[in-house]
């Protein structure tokens, strides 16, 4: 730069009235002015709610963390009693968010191809109908879907005192699916795995066969590409039970403990129960996101020109094969980037759980741990770092897998 | 742009906060009008009514206070609140004085700065549970489900109540008493549990009643009252002494209907006098008119004027004065003197 500008000129480079008159500097200094009144603002309204804290004699501490928490929650994954920390309620909270996150996800993806790709289809009535629950879902807030679906997992499911046999006094109203299954309106009940001795060898043979089917895929796929030749599907899913069939026979580590009907007056006990609360908000958000994925989905498609289809069936494709080797791939670089956002819609979105009595994050830390305390502020901050982290993490995975799919340019 | 967001939140935070530091009466007298937190709705408590006008025990209070401070009971903003919200609201400024159930507690009063100015009804935490379940103590309730009010000291109570009796329970929290309500009707909960009054209040709504029973186990100490923000004595003590008023003018004799005879002129009992402030000037003293008591008996009535109309025997509510009678007839209520 400097090597080919002027001597002279160089001299009188630069006089202050060039920050305004020069249009190389003028941006800057633009920048610069607007810069500062933005810290001047932000600082005077820390400074103002700093002074406002220490009027209202309230001081800012996480300590409360450490305190028990002394209320009991519904659903927890990790082992928590009433008497365990603030802090550990807050984990049983993000524990909750992040699995109805994750399961809402994978549904709400589901829904969301087959609605996108069904609402294209060439049967009016499928079309339409697809048409009818994009539009129903999409344009009711979430909240109303969230608490519709509540009310209707309690109305319809039976009280699950018609299962109980109290004791063996009394004949029960309704008998369990096998004996094991039951749909109650406070939720699912089935058999519950125990692991015996020996259950590592089970869970090898069952990754040896996950592998196994992978292997075949792959086996499948060389031998059509190098000889035209398809192989059959089903060995694959052969390849992936057989294993941890047989190690199950052989070594019967595995055994199912069912719903107990007998022992108490109120509940089921026993097995594994997924609650209402989960089934409830799990089931609104999956429907929900779903309707929003299905337009994605449908714009990815008609993004790709109607020639790749026509050039596959020329091929000799049928339609099936045509929508998931040719078109599905290509309109993946359309579809995933909106898919990233709704998946953090869906994500966030979960902190709704409340309306139905989940204990997800914003109903532990930010609603009963925040009530009982009084600590707003700290646990307000603690929830946005929360939800800003996860986001910023759901961003980075389907950013990288955005990377794998998108047109490599070379 | 999220950091931006970020702090204007805490912005906005701090900027509620300012709003509280004021002094309180003098706000409320140049706005005209009292902003009273009361619940979302509680049949008896504080509910509108099929005029959409609030009525209740814990609205009258409002109303007395607003009468002693403006002269109009009418003169009330009212901020329905939920177990979440009422704290957050109070603190804010938002609202200048709360009367919403709300349990005077140790950490209430002193973690979270709030001052509570005296206690307007004595309560205790019970359950509820259909009849048909054939349950008689609340120690029967291993295993059951129980509805909550998320945000109040009856969840912590019920925590501390199954722990202590070694059994087990599952707990379905919810926000407010209307939700809870349509819960436990629906049969998501076996039980439910909130402050006794509460259950009454909320059975009376109830098509069947009769179906519905109220376990016998009180299991917690729940003192209800009206509750401000600490550091502005003057309004405390005027929402303080109005409650005090209402309990004095009921052990004195003195109801909404004879009020305005007893205050046209002086009697023969000096307390009467004072606190109707014929005599003395008990009302400058505490800021205000000197006939901000008789406003505020006027309004509604006295304390066990209130009671019977909103929560009394002859009501849907249907409870008994308990507790809450008068000192001299074997209950907790007790009015400092007015000297």
């Amino acid at each position: 730069m400097a090597s080919i500008s002027d001597p002279q000129s160089q001299q009188d480079s630069f006089r202050l009235s060039m920050l305004l008159n020069d249009t190389r500097y003028r941006g800057l200094t633009f920048q610069f002015i607007a810069l500062i009144l933005i810290i001047f603002v932000m600082a005077y309204l820390g400074m103002n709610l700093v002074s406002n804290l220490a009027t209202a004699g309230l001081t800012f501490s996480y300590d409360f963390l450490g305190d028990p928490a002394g209320y009991d929650i519904n659903q927890a994954l990790i082992s928590y009693t009433s008497q365990s920390t603030h802090l550990r309620a807050a984990f049983v909270g993000v524990i909750n968010t992040l699995l109805v996150a994750l399961f809402g996800c994978i549904t709400a993806t589901i829904i969301g191809v087959t609605a996108g790709v069904l609402r294209l289809s060439k049967n009016w009535l499928v079309a339409k109908l697809m048409a009818v629950y994009v539009e129903a879902f999409r344009n009711v807030p979430v909240l109303i879907w969230i608490l519709i679906i509540g009310t209707i997992v309690t109305i319809s499911g039976a009280n699950p005192r018609a299962f109980l046999t109290r004791g063996g006094s009394v004949e029960p109203e309704s008998e369990m699916l096998f004996g094991a299954f039951a749909f109650t309106n406070r939720g699912f009940y089935s058999p519950a795995v125990n692991l015996g001795p020996g259950w590592i060898i089970v869970l090898l043979a069952l990754i040896a066969g996950i592998v196994g089917a992978l292997l075949w895929r792959r086996h499948m796929r060389k031998t059509l590409y190098a000889s035209g030749k398809l192989l059959p599907g089903w060995p694959t899913w052969i390849i992936l039970i057989a294993p941890v069939v047989i190690a199950q026979l052989v070594l019967g580590s595995l055994s199912l403990s069912m719903p107990d009907v007998e022992s108490n007056n109120f509940n089921i006990q026993g097995g594994t129960v997924i609650g209402k609360p989960f089934i409830a908000l799990w089931l609104a958000l999956s429907v929900y996101t779903g309707a929003f994925i299905a337009e994605n989905v449908r714009a990815g498609i008609l993004a790709v020109s109607k020639g790749q289809t026509e050039a596959a069936a020329a091929l000799g494709l049928r339609p099936r094969r045509v929508m998931n080797l040719v078109i599905l791939p290509q309109a993946l670089r359309v579809i995933i980037p909106p898919l990233i956002s709704q998946y953090l819609n869906l994500t966030k979105n979960s902190s709704l759980a409340i309306a139905v009595g989940y204990a997800d994050i914003t109903a532990t830390l930010g609603g009963i741990t925040l009530n009982q305390t009084g600590k707003a502020l700290e646990c307000v901050l603690l929830l946005m770092l929360f939800y800003l982290i996860i986001s910023l993490a759901i961003s980075a995975i389907m950013n990288v897998y955005n990377a794998s799919v998108a047109l490599k340019e070379r | 742009m999220k950091k931006t967001v970020f702090l204007g939140a805490l912005a906005a935070t701090g900027l509620m906060a300012g709003a509280a530091a004021a002094q309180t009466l003098e706000d409320v007298q140049s706005r005209g009008t009292l902003n009273c937190g009361v619940t979302t709705g509680l049949v008896g408590f504080a509910a509108p009514n099929a005029n959409g006008e609030w009525e209740g025990f814990d609205v009258a209070l409002c109303r007395a206070v607003a009468a002693a401070v403006l002269g109009d009971p009418t003169a009330v903003e009212f901020v329905p609140t939920t177990g979440k919200t009422r704290f957050t609201a109070l603190a804010s400024g938002e609202i200048d004085m709360l009367a919403r159930n709300t349990t005077w507690t140790f950490s209430r009063d002193n973690d979270l700065k709030f001052e509570f100015t005296g206690i307007n009804y004595y309560d205790g935490q019970g359950f509820m549970v259909p009849k048909g379940l054939g349950v008689t103590s609340a120690k029967d309730l291993d295993g059951a489900t129980v509805c909550v009010q998320t945000g109040t000291t009856t969840e912590l109570n019920l925590a501390d109540f199954f722990r202590k009796n070694n059994i087990s329970y599952e707990p379905v929290p919810i926000e407010t008493n209307a939700e809870a309500q349509q819960q436990y009707l629906a049969g998501a909960c076996d039980a439910y549990t909130t402050d006794a009054s509460g259950l009454a209040a909320t059975r009376a709504t109830f098509e069947a009643p009769a179906d519905h029973v109220i376990l016998p186990e009180i299991i917690s100490k729940e003192p209800l009252g009206p509750l401000v923000r600490h550091g502005d004595n003057e309004w405390g003590d005027i929402v303080r002494w109005t409650l005090n008023a209402l309990i004095a003018a009921e052990e004195l004799g003195v109801s909404s209907a004879n009020v305005s005879d007893m205050a046209s002129a002086a009697g023969d009992s000096p307390e009467i006098n004072r606190l109707l402030g014929t005599e003395g000037n008990l009302g400058e003293m505490i800021g205000l008119e000197s006939d901000w008591a008789v406003q505020a008996i006027s309004a509604g009535g006295n304390y066990g004027e209130l009671f019977e109309k909103n929560i009394g025997e002859n009501t849907p509510i249907g409870l008994a004065r308990g507790l809450n009678a008068q000192w001299t007839e074997g209950g907790l209520l007790y009015s400092p003197p007015f000297r």
